[in-house]
């Protein structure tokens, strides 16, 4: 066994172990603390498989924007955390539970194990097709060229989902602005760390997505990042949220999917058919879209994490 | 040349990964949370900054320098505020007597 693999061996072992410690964690902020270890682990892991794409979207989403919202989540339900967790239920439905979780593990399990090896791939055939699209990076080829439709409808999802949020604010709220309002006077490290790390980071983040044509980065990882900055400065009460009715914050939510569907509409005439690209002209468009995605992802991760209006809106 | 610049790598970062062992020791060990704090902070900024150093020569051109420096400073910046934000919330909890 070379050192490598007792290293990857390990890491496996203590992906498992924080795994498990957060499902039996008891307390809700444990448990998420748990789960954003176990999230930048998980990168790690992608990165020793050579996925360097998945490892930066899993650290940026799966753990980072994630985690900030089961955090806010977990402070909003800490009052209510302990009668819940008093309300144990009977022994035998949790015998129930526990059976079903082990049986869809193991069903998965022997799934990936029964796997062929090694397994069917359209890696090939991706590769094969890449000069036509322009691109460099192969994943932004799957992504934005060849299963073009999926990612669409994926930014339409998060769409939706800022309106389920928004659908929970009080009626005398609606139209207001969510989170914490802005204060005068900024001190304090939150504050600090703001005001150092947003310019720093806006930079990252389009640094990211313009590398993402022809090297691991793209709309989702370098939106999430310029969506992190905006979330901070938030946070830091530096800046407020804008208020829901707001057209440009509106506009910028909505932004990547109608250019993605207009392009995409485009390609009946210019093209062969539906999100196609005409020749020559796939890399431009590509990244155009992209630009638009990266907007829309940057405005759309942090209303999530801010939560319905908080305020009634102003006069 | 690239000796004496393999034989530096090796022993800066080993001395890098002793600070981690003893950052995770005091983490582990100490009796309260601002002293496992002072451990954590400590760890991360010698040991990354050790760690940072000795991979420096062997770094892929001025730009892979750079960018290691950059990781190197980020984190700084994180672990100095993160330990300024725990320690308020532990006194804002429980105020000192």
């Amino acid at each position: 066994m070379t050192v490598l693999q007792a290293l990857d061996i390990g890491l496996a072992a203590l992906v498992l172990a924080v795994a498990g410690w957060t499902i039996v964690a008891r307390e809700a902020f444990a448990a998420v603390v748990g789960y954003v270890a176990y999230g930048l682990l998980l990168s790690l892991v992608w990165v020793r498989l050579f996925a360097v794409d998945v490892a930066l979207t899993e650290a940026a989403i799966g753990s980072g924007v994630t985690g900030v919202l089961l955090i806010s989540a977990a402070a909003r339900l800490r009052k209510t955390e302990a009668p819940a967790t008093d309300e144990r239920l009977g022994a035998p439905l949790r015998l129930l539970a526990g059976t079903v979780c082990a049986v869809v593990a193991a069903a998965l399990a022997a799934v990936v194990l029964l796997m062929p090896d090694p397994g069917s791939t359209l890696a090939p055939e991706a590769a094969q097709h890449l000069a036509e699209t322009g691109l460099g990076n192969p994943i932004t080829a799957v992504l934005i060229s060849y299963r073009a439709f999926d990612t669409m409808l994926e930014k339409v999802v998060l769409i939706l989902a800022v309106i389920g949020v928004w659908s929970l604010a009080p009626d005398r709220y609606w139209g207001g602005a969510p989170g914490p309002q802005r204060v005068a006077r900024h001190e304090g490290a939150l504050a600090f760390l703001a005001q150092l790390l947003a310019p720093l980071g806006i930079v990252v983040g389009v640094h990211i997505f313009w590398v993402g044509a022809d090297e691991p980065g793209g709309a989702f990882q370098g939106g999430a990042i310029l969506a992190a900055m905006w979330m901070i400065v938030m946070m830091a009460r530096l800046v407020e949220a804008p208020s829901i009715s707001a057209l440009w914050l509106r506009l910028t939510l909505v932004a990547g999917p109608v250019v993605f569907l207009a392009i995409g509409v485009l390609g009946f005439a210019v093209a062969s058919g539906f999100l196609t690209y005409p020749t020559g002209f796939a890399k431009p468009l590509i990244l155009f879209i992209e630009a638009f995605m990266t907007l829309s992802i940057a405005a759309t991760l942090p209303m999530l994490v801010m939560g319905p209006p908080s305020r009634p809106p102003r006069p | 040349m690239s000796t004496i610049a393999d034989v530096f790598t090796v022993v800066a970062i080993c001395t890098g990964s002793f600070f981690f062992m003893a950052g995770t020791v005091g983490l582990l060990r100490f009796p309260d949370a601002l002293t496992r704090l002072h451990a954590l902070t400590k760890a991360d900024n010698l040991g990354l900054g050790l760690i940072v150093l000795g991979l420096l020569p062997q770094a892929d051109g001025m730009l892979g320098a750079l960018k290691l420096i950059a990781v190197w400073a980020l984190v700084q910046l994180a672990g100095a505020t993160v330990a300024q934000l725990i320690a308020h919330a532990l006194l804002r909890k429980r105020p000192p007597t």
